[in-house]
């Protein structure tokens, strides 16, 4: 006998994933998910990021690792409320994950809530988790041929940002060949080149940010 | 190797619609993957093989339909066949354009083996 089932494979991760997004949108707080490789700075440029919205923001990151406590640590010391998930050797973080994440936080009390994934270009790209907005962070370092590697990631990014730009002295990182590359695959995302480390471009990319926490705050208000 | 946590999901749904119709077994599970998914068919397979013994899909074909990738563009509606890396419309080089095929991620229809009455 056949049956006919026709459904999406993640339905299961799509529909939590719709709950977490409502559950944001009533409370007013944006949330936004940093995909980057291991290494990338996605701590650093999520401190980098919460030192200059702190005044502004009420601000909570919710960190995605394999295993080890080490990124919540390292965001608590700076006086910012974190909670640590560990997947247990899940390549990326799910639906349920962030749900019971935000069960943890005091959404009231939030305007911004930052979503450091597992390190990983590839695995996070098919999991909704509710957020506002998606980045990728790449940094010289890894080279400037990763959006022809990881075309995916880069396809669905809502802004990219670019960091270690201090470091581009140092290393044969194309600038022109990588914008090209990313602009045929999402020429709607803006380029943030910055140094997390220095600060240096930092203000330009929190800019983009203030601008979606903000509209987000305003429409928890109306509701 | 996400394509692990893939298989449980469509194992897990088709266990329980093969559950629901009270079937003794899982001949053929058939789904439809996009191209600009990050999922490799042969990495299915494998996970498939893997995590099926002992449950009612054991010995259960598992067939995979690849989807190219296809777009229009919102401003001169030209649809084209492409790959994951170009997405900017051949005609008019703009890049808003709506993907119509290849982010699939489905599960069709399964064959299951209902209990023979007498």
């Amino acid at each position: 006998m056949e049956i006919d089932l026709s459904r999406p494979i993640l339905a299961r991760n799509d529909q939590l994933a719709s709950r977490n997004r409502e559950r944001l949108e009533a409370a007013g707080v944006f949330a936004l998910d940093v995909l980057a490789s291991p290494g990338a700075g996605k701590t650093t440029t999520i401190l980098a990021t919460a030192a200059l919205l702190r005044d502004r923001y009420r601000i909570a990151v919710i960190e995605g690792d394999i295993a080890s406590k080490v990124d919540a640590e390292k965001v608590k010391a700076h006086g910012i409320p974190a909670v640590q998930i560990n997947t247990g050797g899940a390549c990326h973080l799910e639906a349920d994950m962030i749900s019971r994440a935000l069960d943890a936080l005091p959404l009231a009390d939030l305007d911004l809530v930052i979503v450091e994934n597992v390190g990983n270009l590839v695995c996070p790209t098919e999991f909704d988790l509710g957020q506002g907005a998606r980045i990728v962070i790449l940094s010289v370092p890894e080279g400037d041929d990763k959006p022809l590697k990881y075309p995916q990631i880069f396809a669905l990014a809502d802004a990219i940002v670019l960091n270690k730009y201090d470091t581009m002295h140092v290393f044969d990182f194309d600038e022109a060949a990588f914008r090209d590359a990313v602009r045929h695959l999402n020429g709607g995302a803006p380029i943030f080149p910055i140094s997390a480390k220095t600060g240096e471009g930092v203000e330009a990319w929190v800019a983009w940010l203030s601008e979606r926490v903000d509209s987000a705050r305003d429409g928890g208000l109306q509701t | 190797m996400h394509e692990m946590g893939i298989t449980a999901e469509v194992l897990s749904a088709v266990n329980d619609a093969a559950v629901k119709a009270g079937a003794v077994r899982v001949n053929l599970v058939r789904l439809t993957i996009g191209g600009l998914t990050a999922i490799m068919p042969d990495a299915l397979q494998f996970a498939w093989e893997a995590m099926t013994p002992g449950t009612l899909s054991e010995g259960a074909v598992l067939e995979v339909r690849e989807v190219g990738a296809r777009s229009r563009c919102l401003e001169c509606a030209t649809e084209w066949e492409h790959d994951q890396y170009d997405r900017l419309c051949p005609s008019c080089g703009s890049f808003a354009c709506e993907v119509l095929a290849g982010n699939e991620l489905r599960i069709d229809d399964v064959d299951v083996d209902l209990p023979e009455t007498t």
